[in-house]
């Protein structure tokens, strides 16, 4: 037993101390980012790299801000394209003129916003429904689910493009939001965390006289708020990451969203590490605060969306 | 007479039941019938047509000659060669690297986990645009650190062009795309080793088998589903690799790191031929569908 637990602490000093170092290697992009927002450019323009900046400056937070203004917010009149003179939307009410990369963060958090409670509501209707009730087309329609999360998401860009423009809605934040909530992972997960509830507290809600929308609202939703806030955040992270998407659906500098306006930056000035870093630093620090403060629910999303997957 | 009253009561409450079923379905099949099913459904429908953007062109049946065409493309053979690369190489390491993460760390104390969990997660959430940016930074000829800790270690005589040279992209593209891969599967492999039940890791150990034997023969059998839905995750998220290229390369140099997603981007939205690109779309599902049934398939007969 004595050699058992040493040989055992043997191997897990050395799994550890090469694991520590792994962590380092895995951090590192990110402390690069960081670190690098805040160099000199001399820095930055150096062979030899600085692996702790000497100086701090806030030069190229400075020139990040600098570039081009935007509007803070811009309401147009839905699907007015159609009959103003320009052919362009008709803004009824537009907000200070700002950073476009401020601007690009206000999209971006709209976006991750409408997505995450649009994607909440129905899935957690439509999983409650799957998980409790028996009705015609049921297996049909789980199994459509199911297939669709199988298929790559991307092949389905092309034509949603063409849809979306038909819609007038290309261009939009629309456009990346609909379809974000259409993607039928989340249903899949309130169905895992509503197959939990017991059925004897609906019959004895249902005979205390409770109606389906009181039962949903007073049983079903308290039940399953584990489920709603791990999809909540899991939603959230995957819209305000979901770069592809955006790439094909927006292409006006206001419109752009975080991810969006840093590859345009390297697009642009490919070399400008220190600017491209600052717009990096921007888009990652709020995302990786949020994921760090709902970790819990995250990590229990990942795992009740694997059940039976 | 009683057991038809019966029935027909049963028959108008499951009616009722299905209703108000489908009444808590609506809001969310609207979207996703709108936005996934008639999406897919009209990338079937195009891949028959020559069919390209613009307001006052038609699209023409052309029968299934966009598929003949995908047979005799070079650069889209070339694609789908990298994509099965990619796939070949990345799937199993990023399977084995977080089974080894995920047994070292699971039956740590409960923060010093979380903030392993957590590091490991970092390069998925930091977002592909801010991971990719930096690692083009990391790989650059001149001001990379790869170059300076390379040849600061006598491994490297001279700056190597990574992202350049044929002979190095697909496999930078490789290294990063590992990095943003492991987090899911040891946030799964974590919670799927701390569910097997340690009476039978104990019987084990009392009849003498070693910590290896009792991985083997108890732990590993178990976490058999965790490992199939790991195969299947990775598999196709391997396969849609397109942020990394589309940021890094551009698929260059010389195609050499075109992947079918890439190059669905480029035929699509480069040269504007949507029909074409929906049929390499209908292709690549076709493969992730065939190989996901073959990974479920053998890992059943297991």
């Amino acid at each position: 037993m004595e050699s058992g637990v040493k040989r055992m602490s043997a191997y897990k000093i050395i799994a550890l101390v090469i694991l520590v170092i792994l962590a380092i290697l895995f951090a590192f992009p990110l402390y690069w980012i960081v670190t690098g927002a805040f160099k000199t450019q001399a820095s930055i323009n150096s062979t030899t790299p600085e692996w702790f900046p000497s100086v701090w400056v806030l030069d190229n937070f400075r020139k990040l801000f600098s570039r081009q203004m935007a509007p803070l917010w811009e309401f147009a009149v839905p699907f007015s394209s159609h009959f103003s003179s320009t052919g362009e939307d008709i803004i009824f009410s537009a907000g200070p003129m700002v950073p476009a990369a401020i601007r690009w963060l206000v999209n971006t958090v709209f976006m991750a916003v409408a997505a995450m409670v649009l994607t909440c509501i129905t899935a957690a209707m439509a999983g409650y429904a799957l998980a409790k009730k028996r009705f015609k087309g049921r297996a049909l329609l789980f199994s459509l689910i199911v297939c669709a999360m199988a298929l790559p998401k991307q092949v389905i860009l092309i034509p949603l493009l063409r849809e979306m423009s038909s819609l007038s809605l290309y261009n939009t934040i629309w456009a990346v939001i609909l379809p974000t909530v259409g993607w039928p992972f989340g249903v899949f997960l309130m169905k895992q965390f509503s197959e939990g509830i017991p059925g004897e507290l609906m019959e004895s809600a249902r005979i205390d006289g409770a109606g389906e929308i009181k039962t949903f609202t007073n049983i079903v939703i308290p039940m399953v708020k584990p489920g709603i806030g791990a999809l909540a955040i899991f939603t959230f992270i995957n819209s305000w990451n979901d770069y592809f998407m955006q790439l094909i659906m927006l292409s006006s500098t206001s419109k752009l969203t975080i991810s969006l306006g840093i590859a345009k930056l390297q697009a642009e000035n490919s070399t400008d590490f220190g600017l491209i870093m600052a717009g990096a630093t921007l888009a990652a620090i709020p995302i990786i605060v949020i994921f760090i403060a709902f970790q819990k629910y995250f990590t229990q999303g990942i795992t009740m969306g694997a059940v039976k997957g | 007479m009683k057991a038809s009253a019966g029935t027909a009561r049963s028959r108008v409450l499951a009616r009722r039941e299905t209703r108000s079923a489908y009444l808590f379905l609506l809001p969310s099949l609207i979207f996703f019938v709108g936005f996934v099913i008639v999406p897919m459904v009209m990338c079937v429908i195009t891949s028959f047509f020559d069919s390209t953007m613009g307001k006052d062109t038609v699209d023409v049946f052309i029968g299934v000659q966009n598929y003949v065409e995908l047979w005799k493309d070079s650069i889209f053979l070339r694609s789908l060669k990298n994509t099965f690369l990619i796939v070949i190489v990345s799937v199993p390491l990023t399977c084995i690297f977080s089974l080894w993460v995920a047994s070292v760390i699971y039956n740590l104390r409960g923060p010093v986990l979380s903030t392993f969990r957590c590091i490991f997660y970092l390069p998925v959430v930091t977002g592909s645009v801010a991971v990719t940016v930096v690692w083009k930074w990391m790989f650059n000829n001149y001001y990379g650190i790869f170059n300076y800790v390379g040849k600061g270690l006598g491994l490297l005589d001279k700056n190597i062009n990574w992202l350049g040279d044929e002979r190095f992209a697909l496999w930078c593209i490789i290294l990063i795309l590992l990095t943003t891969s492991v987090g899911q599967p040891i946030v799964l492999y974590v919670s799927a080793l701390g569910n097997v039940d340690p009476s039978l890791v104990e019987a084990a150990e009392v009849d003498g088998a070693n910590n290896f034997q009792a991985f083997w023969k108890i732990k590993w059998p178990s976490i058999m589903p965790t490992t199939l839905y790991i195969l299947v995750i990775t598999t196709i998220n391997s396969f849609q690799c397109f942020a990394l290229i589309q940021l890094l390369t551009s698929g260059g140099p010389n195609h050499s790191t075109d992947t079918v997603m890439y190059y669905i981007y480029y035929t699509a939205f480069k040269m504007y031929r949507y029909g074409y690109a929906n049929a390499m779309g209908v292709v690549l599902a076709i493969f992730i569908a065939v190989l996901s049934a073959v990974q479920f398939k053998l890992a059943k007969e297991k």
